[in-house]
């Protein structure tokens, strides 16, 4: 059992974790005396209480004093937060590269009806349903979808954004260490949604090149031709993970390009090869 | 020829599944029964004119009423089975019912959470404040009826007939949309969604989304221009303000609703491309515009809460509500600040840090005058004098929870923290918490607090903290768990999960949970039968059984059909308040005050439009196009046979005014 | 504020028609967004041609000049049919109503047979996010025009029936009301879809 958004593997999960914490802590400072107050007013000013009956003021309005402070209480809490969310959002764009020594891992997602599929460009090879790549390297997602809107997501290292046909999101990640993390789609795109859930494994650099040789030289990975591609996005639903020894360097292109042009454009027709 | 007749239907589209066979089963035997009833009881003519056909707005509100109490029953009934297929469906058990996991195959537990969302959005907390504003806030105002009698009724009716739509696929096509409450494209496209469930979708919320904005129009225009003499904006009471602010939200954001789900309808019937992936299609416009009324919704569903917990917050502490002013500036800056938020709920679609961070801030700014009300209410009840009952009980449920979801509200609002939560059963359980502890909560204290009003009788107290304790304890128990789940990475709308995840004891738990809540609604229920049964011991005999401070209070209870013998009027706040100071007693007016009432007749009109548009709309998602045309061209005729009526109208005389209220409370002695 | 209008209270009939007329100003509004919303769909979906013709290709300003000259003439004749009711005068107001009627369907007569040029030459909604846009917008508009078509026709028998009542009276109002909005809608149109599209 893992414990999520609370046990983060890396650098954006991390800082998010930090940030839901601040956050909930900050909020905690204003509503803890706020409901310390409103359940003690009450206990203590209940009709049958003969202690504080003498204290009954049925015509206590108020006055444009306390009116302010009640403004202001809220609004000096709503303001820090405003900073936060302000300074976070921007540190935590999910466009935004990662710093790092390491050059970043390039990895292109397209998301099927009802799987993910991993193309490597810089290793051309691809892969269903598992993600590998080094830890401590950042990873740069271009994503797309030939489905419905999906939303990628792997909790322990971080920030969420949807894939969309006819468009490009980006995301950088980074797991701080190895092992192996859930990913998953988190927007209903369908009636295989639920199992489409992949593995990211996060290994040493080594072990990822190695990985990626042995893809490369397995016999029980075919070649993701369009060919290949066109059958593989047929709706189906939990599949297990699948490893293609070469992809077509213009698979990822011809995806997102697919919705935006007219089939009998020649943008088109010199995609399809 | 047969498809001119009848357009896609054919025989399969019949029930045939176990659910849609159940679910016709159980309606054409619940009419049958209920057909049964009246006839046995001959009582079909009195529902016709009294009920039916009546242009009263307490009639109709209570009509409101009882259709929402049905279909929370509905509504409930698919939170229940969600949450059973959820607590069965870990790992690689195989299910039942020919499903692979749990009981449910995906595409039906994705129509059913659909139809749970848009149920309780639209048919339930809707239908609700639409009864209880249309039987309180005339009366708040000091008027006998709305500003346009007959349009009320319309409104009505096209609520009934979209409620009828919605559940119209289960006895014909048995499919309905899967796509979630929101129905967003290109999974909504025929390309991805073929068959017609989108379009039984599409079709219920036009018809009820016209009904919301005829209610609107006519509310707004109502406390517009209606109100007793004397009777500033600044002296309404704030239950009227907040269904103002709410009426206002529902005029300028249904329209955007209405004419999104047209275009994508416009996409499914004749080809066209708004929101298609492909030939320059857009998507993501509808996702912007849906949330442009979205949001708005959300707080349509709020505001009018907080109203009725400050009525309830100031009769119950026995004093007038604290910072005034405040409460009235807080409501407007949540009704204006509604617009500009919509984009929080896509953060994750990557529009850049700087949109990102607005949209977020906005959000956070309208905390400020939600908590600004929090205070007013702790401090109306400093120095009070406060009575534990149902309502106030509810309050204080109330604030507690409500507290804790807003701290979740802003929390998601921070587009850093939206990333690892957005999507997850944590947004479910916050959105959840907010419905529950705001709308449904201020409903069930209103319908408590107003029940004498309209019926003369107060609910049994003790049955009802009973119902609200097991409320409370059920909402903690169902929805703890989700808020959990979405921390530990689970996302909503799941069908099934892996048992290695280890959150199937957490769907349990949520599931008893459920148990909980459901034998609060039942303990509701037995309160108001026995209530009924024992509603000579909870007589209310002076009109004023809490110590109120609005208008409302000043009639006798049950109210009668005319409302007011006399009209009222009013130089402050708190209107009957001062009145009481002054010396009121409950009691007929004086002799010679009286003067004749113009009353509007009752009609069915309302009843054939509504009927025709329903059939209008069950030919447009057949494609039935004689169907269509015959239905949208018979609403077009009744509309113009009922502009020719002119005799809407008659005149209660000032005798028997009179005598009617010297009979409202001689009876009460 | 204590000027004449507060000391001598509306009538009663009167109250009522500011109250009818209040609450069509707020249906007026709503209309109003649901026109803002097809606006900005048009404006997002403009350039989405997706290799069909744009709106260079296909507007000519000739057909649109001429809707406008007849729909702002039929907005004319309505503020005259107004004036007659107002003076009481019901022939006259008859006579103005079937002249905005007459120009009314002019109009639709020039959109429609403008709209089915570009059907013809292979420029229907199906085609494009453009067209889709296009044709929604103007088309419901037109909409609206035929269901006023409708209301001047049974404001015209109401007339002749029951002469210039409080009742009829109140209908012409909202009516002229609403006869003028459209106007304003189509004026929008004109400057933002054609003339813009054009260029």
């Amino acid at each position: 059992m893992t414990v999520g958004v609370f046990d983060p593997q890396g650098p954006i999960a991390g800082q998010e974790r930090d940030l839901i914490v601040l956050a909930i802590g900050l909020m905690l400072l204003i509503a803890i005396p706020m409901l310390i107050l409103l359940y003690t007013f009450a206990w203590r000013y209940r009709a049958g209480n003969k202690k504080s009956a003498d204290a009954y003021q049925p015509d206590h309005v108020g006055s444009f004093g306390r009116q302010l402070l009640w403004w202001c209480i809220p609004a000096t809490l709503i303001a820090v937060l405003a900073v936060i969310n302000w300074k976070t959002t921007h540190a935590l764009d999910p466009f935004a590269p990662i710093p790092s020594s390491t050059p970043p891992l390039t990895v292109e997602v397209v998301a099927l009806q009802w799987k993910w599929l991993f193309i490597y460009p810089q290793q051309g090879i691809a892969t269903v349903n598992w993600l590998e790549f080094p830890a401590r390297t950042p990873v740069h997602f271009l994503l797309t979808a030939d489905a419905p809107m999906s939303s990628f997501w792997i909790p322990q290292l971080g920030s969420q954004i949807y894939a969309m046909s006819a468009m490009q999101t980006q995301l950088y990640l980074e797991a701080s260490s190895t092992g192996e993390f859930v990913g998953k789609d988190t927007e209903i795109n369908g009636a295989g949604y639920a199992g489409m859930t992949f593995t990211a494994d996060a290994v040493s650099e080594s072990d990822f090149n190695a990985w990626v040789a042995g893809v490369k030289a397995s016999s029980s990975a075919p070649a993701l031709t369009m060919g290949a591609y066109n059958a593989l996005a047929a709706p189906s639903a939990y599949v297990p993970p699948a490893f293609y020894s070469s992809a077509d360097p213009n698979l990822y292109d011809y995806v997102l390009m697919k919705y935006m042009v007219p089939s009998s454009s020649p943008v088109m027709t010199g995609m399809k090869m | 020829m047969e498809h001119f007749l009848l357009g896609d239907l054919t025989w399969s589209a019949l029930p045939h599944q176990w659910f849609t066979v159940g679910a016709t089963a159980t309606i054409v035997a619940g009419l049958a029964v209920l057909a049964g009833l009246l006839t046995y009881l001959k009582k079909w003519k009195w529902l016709w004119k009294e009920w039916l056909t009546s242009t009263d707005p307490k009639k109709i509100g209570i009509m409101y009423i009882v259709m929402a109490s049905v279909m929370l029953f509905r509504g409930g009934l698919d939170a229940a089975m969600i949450w059973l297929q959820q607590a069965m469906s870990a790992g690689n058990a195989p299910g039942f019912l020919g499903a692979a996991h749990g009981y449910l195959d995906a595409n039906h537990f994705q129509q059913i959470f659909t139809a749970h969302g848009d149920i309780m959005v639209f048919f339930v907390t809707m239908g609700f404040f639409f009864g209880l504003i249309n039987l309180i806030v005339p009366l708040q105002i000091g008027a006998r009826d709305l500003a346009f009698p007959f349009m009320n009724s319309l409104g009505f009716w096209l609520y009934v007939a979209g409620a009828v739509f919605i559940n119209m696929f289960f006895v014909i096509g048995g499919q309905f949309a899967g796509s979630g409450w929101l129905s967003l494209p290109p999974l909504s496209e025929l390309q991805y969604s073929p068959g017609t469930g989108i379009d039984y979708w599409v079709w219920s919320l036009q018809i009820s989304g016209l009904g919301s904005l005829l209610g609107g129009i006519n509310f707004v225009a109502t406390i517009l221009k209606m109100r007793a003499k004397g009777m500033t904006l600044m002296k309404m009471p704030l239950f009227t303000w907040t269904s103002l602010c709410s009426m206002v939200l529902v005029i300028a954001s249904f329209p955007v609703l209405t004419i999104t789900t047209l275009l994508l309808w416009a996409d499914r019937f004749f080809g066209m491309h708004f929101f298609t992936t492909t030939a320059g299609g857009n998507p993501m416009l509808y996702v912007n515009l849906i949330w442009m009324w979205g949001h708005p919704e959300v707080y349509i569903l709020v505001i009018p809460a907080f109203g009725i917990f400050s009525e309830v917050v100031s009769t119950f502490s026995g004093k007038r509500i604290f910072g005034y002013v405040s409460m009235v500036m807080a409501a407007i800056g949540i009704t204006l600040l509604s617009f500009l938020v919509w984009l929080h709920h896509f953060f994750t679609m990557g529009a850049g840090a700087d949109v990102d961070a607005f949209f977020g801030i906005m959000t956070g700014v309208i905390a400020i005058p939600t908590a600004v009300q929090i205070f007013n209410w702790i401090a109306t009840m400093y120095r009070g004098r406060i009575r534990f009952t149902t309502p106030m009980m509810y309050f204080l449920g109330f604030a507690g929870i409500f507290t804790m979801g807003g701290m979740a509200g802003v929390l998601l609002s921070i587009p850093g923290a939206d990333f690892e939560l957005h999507n997850s059963l944590f947004l479910v359980a916050h959105f959840h918490t907010m419905i529950v502890s705001a709308a449904l909560f201020g409903i069930f204290a209103g319908i408590t607090y107003w029940f004498p009003k309209v019926t003369g009788f107060t609910l049994n107290e003790r049955i009802g903290r009973r119902a609200f304790w097991l409320w409370v304890v059920g909402y903690f128990v169902s929805f703890i768990p989700l808020y959990i789940l979405g921390f530990l990475g689970a996302t909503r709308r799941l069908d099934h999960y892996a048992a290695s995840t280890g959150w199937q004891p957490l769907f349990i738990t949520a599931g008893v949970g459920v148990l909980i809540i459901a034998a609060g609604a039942l303990t509701q229920v037995w309160q108001v039968i026995v209530s009924i049964r024992e509603r000579d011991e909870h007589r209310d005999t002076t009109g004023d059984p809490w110590g109120g401070h609005s208008l409302e209070w000043s009639t006798p209870s049950p109210v009668p059909y005319y409302s007011f013998a006399v009209a009222p009027e009013v130089d402050s706040r708190d209107a009957f308040w001062e009145m009481k100071k002054r010396g009121w007693k409950p009691g007929p007016a004086a002799p010679g005050t009286y003067k004749d009432i113009v009353m509007a007749k009752n009609t069915g009109m309302a009843i054939y439009l509504s009927g025709f548009v329903f059939l209008g709309a069950f030919g447009l998602v057949w494609h039935i196009i004689w169907l269509a045309v015959a239905g949208i061209g018979g609403a077009i005729a009744c509309f113009i046979i009922q502009s020719f009526d002119e005799d809407t109208e008659y005149i209660l005389p000032a005798a028997e005014v009179e005598r009617l209220d010297r009979m409202a409370w001689e009876r009460n002695k | 504020m204590d000027n004449e209008q507060t000391i001598t209270p509306m009538t009663e009939a009167e109250e009522r028609t500011d109250t009818q007329v209040f609450g069509f100003w707020l249906y007026l509004m709503t209309d109003l967004i649901i026109f803002g919303v097809l606006f900005a769909v048009y404006f997002v979906l403009r350039g989405a041609t997706f290799g069909g013709p744009a709106s260079y290709d296909l507007f000519s300003l000739r057909s649109a000049l001429a809707e406008t000259i007849v729909l702002l003439t039929s907005s004319f004749t309505c503020g005259l049919a107004l004036v007659a009711a107002q003076r009481g005068k019901a022939n006259q107001t008859i006579g103005w109503l079937a002249a905005t009627f007459a120009l009314g369907a002019a109009f639709l007569a020039l959109e429609l047979t403008e709209l089915s040029r570009f059907v013809a030459t292979g420029a229907s909604p199906e085609r494009s996010a453009f067209l889709s846009a296009f044709f929604t917008l103007v088309g419901t508009h037109g909409l609206h025009i035929g269901v006023g078509l409708l209301w001047i026709a049974v404001a015209i028998v109401q007339v002749r029936l029951r002469g210039l009542t409080a009742g009829t009276r109140s209908k012409l109002t909202r009516f002229a009301l609403f006869w003028h909005f459209l106007d304003i809608v189509w004026i929008f149109i004109f400057s933002t879809v054609y003339l813009y599209g054009i260029i």
